[in-house]
């Protein structure tokens, strides 16, 4: 252990001498420079596709994670983000793109493990993957943990303007969103599986899609919602909570943490009704290009100097157990990010369902965003019918008018 | 000469102008803004301007945007310039009316229709590749993912038409007999195109081709559907941005963009006022 | 030129494999489900959602006609400017639309919110908040700026045409300002209304984005539509493809109803 130790030493000076980047970074940090360097000089790429705003980028003095790769290993990386789960999946359904990192989350890992849509990691290149705590391996969405390797996990809960609310507002309940008072500052989740989740759970059932009765009812509810919805928003939500906006919106708890330092009025709680616990995990598509690179890219991100500045940067909450040990005393005993344990036991992941439901939920979303009055399905055709004839009256006056001798 | 404007339309001009530029100010305003939000101001500041030509991100999507742009303007300036030459010279009504239906089909369809019809081919034509190749056992056909090609073919697909559409006016204006003349009076067919039917029609290609290399510049709705994560044009990463927020570098990127094509303009006013200024001293000369 | 023919060869090759292959590409996945089999159930789906068609169909041509009425007036005005302030103008309206339309909206998000420029300028004097974005008022607004620079050029282009004699000698037969638009101008400037109209209604009924930025995501359009159904929430390329056919049927139709309007003898092959 010792010599390892010399060793890690020796090389972290080795690095801090040869690449002036680092020369901030701890020598405790050191990396595996033979396994980081195996593919420098050849002119690779790793495509990685992730949430918007979910990586540290060297904004206000973090680390640029993805720029300290590229200095260590000599892979460059192709970074692009997406909005939610179904977008991503969208994207990897079309085809014609080519990722080698993903990152989802835990229901559509299931649904992309059921449909062979994920190549199995190589864990002997994923040498970090002991620094996961032991809570986060083998779970339910990747039983065998063959899939995917956790990146941060965090829950749903509101977020409120304490200038906006009245206050002594109960803000500890899902129905403050149905609440006329806030009539037009409310926001809500741009994303089928989230808004039907904080339904389900204002119903009393469980936030997973079980019955077509079940969903009819959260779409009624939906509906009766619409009309003091200010905004159907995902992270649009940033500017509209910090510019004081809107009042309330449900949203992930690490991106509170992000709006709440750029202004203070902001606060957070989780309603008792119970809530939605998450974790994103990073993937290796099936059609990935180069899965060896994509290995190196996760196993860097299990870092604990990157796992911690990432977990800084964007506010989340870590599966990393070396990270946690890293974190400030302040951020482990806050209870947005690390809520306490009685609580955490009471918040509900979200599944896979049945795709026929999982269909009916994503048809009556459209419907519910798509929809403020009902019409026949008629009017539709009937519209075109109507176009048609006047084009042809059209025609046949022209027709008469240009017969028609000039005078 | 003319009647100059009076007051109500001054104040109208005016109003309109405000309406067009208001937007244009607050986002050229905020790029000097000190920190990262839209809304609200906190400080001057220009190191947004400093940060943007280190951010890979947008320097690559502003290189892909640059290349494809030319690329596709000059495959469409010559497919369109040639398809017009071929249109005009065609003898079958119905033929030429067809093709002509084709031909306003990119511009006049909606975009998003154009965009996604490209991306069901593309996909389909991976699909089929990948087919074949599976037959064969090995790999005769490319296996081209979405990208870099494909986005130079669907530019070239909507730009190929604003070519042909300038070209082919110039080319009815333009009188058959001088080709003819220059055959008789010895020059080579090939000579002969080059010497009397480019120079008439060079003002439609000049036209098409800047108006390729616009349109392809700033389109956003087809790239989004056939580009990839790995080469995207600068619209579509804006487009992937305004869904979360803009960081002020694209603001510091369209300040720049903005005092360039307005000194481009500009400068390009002043040499046509000046050249009309010397034809019409030129033409008093003449009497 | 008479092997010149053979010149298009390439081009119609060309259109051949990216225009017409593709198009019929979408009427073979609009009648086909996810498996390859004969289908008209994504074709009747599309009914269901006629609000979303009828929504678009009308903010289009609100966005239309408010173009047409802020536009026609600077393009008669434009067009009878003498040379520098006339070459100014055309430069003023064409040099936003060098400018990503997407960044322009945007701006137009931090001008209408609650908390935004305008009502921060509209407290001074006391007035407001009004709620502004987030509303179809917004979408429209959106359209409007974006789209209105397709509606003047193309006027303008039309009525640089009309000779200043004209208007001139029928004020001098007694005509009022208000005959000399009815009588001459306007009669003059038909092609260059339904070219503006065309410019103007086809991207704003398909558009997409613009509504989410500003409409706050209620205010779903068919663009919005399509798009959620092949890189969005709804994934389901089929149903995308059978939105994306009668969105294309609508828009050729409403076309050829304006060409019908037009004498368009000179111009080949248009549509119908």
């Amino acid at each position: 252990m010792k010599t390892l130790f010399a060793v890690l030493t020796a090389l972290a000076m080795a690095l801090t001498l040869s690449a002036p980047a680092f020369a901030d970074t701890p020598s405790e940090g050191g990396y595996d420079l033979a396994y980081y360097e195996q593919y420098k000089g050849q002119g690779l790429s790793v495509n990685v596709y992730n949430w918007g705003e979910y990586i540290s980028n060297g904004d206000d003095g973090s680390l640029d994670v993805n720029a300290a790769f590229e200095e260590l290993t000599g892979i460059k990386v192709v970074y692009n983000t997406f909005d939610t789960n179904e977008i991503l999946y969208a994207k990897l359904k079309t085809g014609g793109s080519s990722y080698d990192v993903i990152i989802p989350s835990d229901y559509t890992i299931a649904r992309m493990i059921e449909e062979d849509m994920l190549r199995p990691i190589d864990f002997d290149h994923v040498p970090n993957f002991r620094y996961i705590d032991p809570q986060y391996v083998n779970p339910d969405y990747d039983p065998q943990n063959r899939f995917s390797v956790p990146y941060t996990w965090g829950t749903v809960g509101l977020i409120y303007n304490t200038t906006m609310v009245d206050p002594g507002e109960d803000m500890e309940t899902w129905d403050v969103l149905w609440n006329e008072k806030y009539s037009k500052n409310i926001l809500m989740f741009g994303n089928s599986r989230d808004a039907f989740a904080i339904a389900f759970k204002r119903m009393g059932t469980s936030l997973n899609v079980q019955s077509q009765e079940q969903l009819d009812e959260a779409t009624q509810m939906l509906i009766q919602q619409k009309p003091l919805v200010q905004a159907y928003v995902m992270d649009e939500i940033f500017d509209k909570m910090t510019g004081g906006e809107a009042a309330i919106a449900p949203y992930y708890a690490g991106d509170f943490i992000t709006m709440h330092a750029d202004n203070p009025d902001l606060a957070f709680a989780f309603p008792r009704e119970g809530t939605n616990i998450f974790t994103d995990a990073m993937c290796i598509p099936k059609d990935a290009q180069n899965p060896e690179l994509a290995e190196l890219y996760i196993n860097f991100m299990l870092e604990p100097q990157v796992g911690l500045a990432n977990i800084q940067y964007i506010g989340y909450s870590t599966p990393n157990a070396a990270v946690y040990d890293l974190l400030d005393d302040e951020t482990k005993q806050n209870p947005v990010q690390y809520p306490p344990k009685e609580l955490l036991d009471t918040f509900e992941y979200l599944t896979h369902p049945d795709p026929h439901l999982a269909k009916a939920m994503d048809d009556a979303w459209t419907k519910i965003v798509s929809a403020d009055q009902a019409y026949s399905d008629m009017l539709l055709p009937a519209v075109l019918a109507v176009c048609v004839i006047a084009i042809v009256a059209l025609a046949v006056v022209r027709t008469v008018k240009k017969k028609r001798p000039q005078g | 000469m003319k009647p100059s404007m009076n007051r109500t339309s001054k104040i109208y001009v005016v109003l309109l102008m405000l309406f067009l530029y208001m937007p244009i100010f607050v986002l050229i305003l905020f790029s000097f803004n000190e920190n990262k939000s839209r809304s609200v101001w906190t400080g001057f500041s220009l190191h947004w301007y400093r940060e943007l030509f280190s951010d890979q991100l947008i320097m690559t999507s502003l290189k892909n945007t640059l290349i494809i742009a030319v690329v596709a303007s000059v495959i469409a300036l010559v497919l369109g310039t040639a398809a017009a030459l071929g249109i005009y010279s065609m003898r079958s009504r119905w033929f030429k009316s067809v093709l002509m239906n084709i031909t306003y089909m990119p511009i006049l369809n909606p975009e998003i229709v154009t965009g996604v019809s490209l991306l069901l081919l593309f996909v389909f034509g991976m699909d089929a590749a990948a087919k074949v190749n599976g037959l064969l056992g090995f790999h005769l056909l490319p296996e081209l993912g979405l990208g870099l090609g494909t986005l130079i073919i669907a530019h070239v697909t909507f730009c190929t038409p604003y070519v042909i559409l300038n070209v082919l006016p110039k080319l009815r204006q333009m009188d058959r007999f001088v080709y003819e003349a220059a055959l008789d009076l010895g020059c080579s067919p090939a000579l002969a195109f080059f010497k009397v039917v480019i120079p008439e029609i060079m003002p439609g290609m000049m036209t098409g081709f800047l108006m390729a290399l616009t349109y392809s510049i700033d389109d956003f709705v087809i790239s989004y559907f056939v580009s990839s994560a790995t080469t995207q044009t600068l619209p579509v990463t804006i487009g992937a941005m305004v869904r979360r927020r803009i960081s002020p570098k694209i603001n510091a990127l369209s300040a720049i963009i903005f005092v360039v094509v307005l000194s481009i303009l500009i400068l390009y006013n002043l040499y046509s006022v000046r050249k009309e200024k010397q034809l019409k001293k030129g033409g008093e000369s003449f009497r | 030129m008479p092997k010149a023919k053979y010149a298009s060869l390439p081009y119609i090759l060309w259109s051949l494999v990216f225009v017409v292959a593709p198009l019929a590409l979408v009427v073979v996945f609009a009648l086909t489900t996810p498996d390859g089999g004969f289908t008209i159930a994504n074709v009747t789906k599309v009914a269901e959602y006629t609000p979303v068609f009828l929504r678009s169909l009308w903010l289009a041509v609100l966005a239309t006609a408010a173009c047409l009425l802020a536009g026609y007036p600077l393009a008669f005005i434009m067009s009878r400017q003498g040379g520098i302030s006339q070459r100014t103008l055309v430069m003023l309206i064409m040099l936003p639309m060098w400018m990503n339309f997407l960044l322009r909206t945007y701006s137009w998000m931090t001008l209408l919110e609650n908390n935004g420029i305008i009502n921060s300028l509209l407290g001074f004097f006391g007035l407001g908040p009004f709620r502004m974005i987030n509303t179809q008022g917004a979408v429209v607004l959106g359209m409007v700026y974006n789209y209105l620079p397709f509606m003047i050029l193309p006027l303008y282009s039309i009525m640089t045409k009309i000779d200043g004699r004209v208007i001139e000698a029928a004020q001098d037969l007694g005509a009022n300002s208000f005959q000399v638009f009815l009588r001459v101008v306007l009669p003059l400037s038909v092609p260059g209304i339904t070219t503006g109209i065309t410019m103007v209604f086809v991207p704003a009924i398909s558009t997409f984005i613009i509504s989410r930025m500003l409409g706050g995501g209620a205010n779903m359009m068919i663009g919005d539509l399509i798009d959620a159904q092949f890189l969005g929430n709804a994934y389901n390329p089929n149903l995308g493809a059978a939105i994306s056919l009668v969105l294309m049927i609508f828009v050729l139709l409403i076309m050829s109803m304006l060409n019908m309007f037009e004498d368009s003898e000179d111009k080949e092959g248009l549509i119908l």
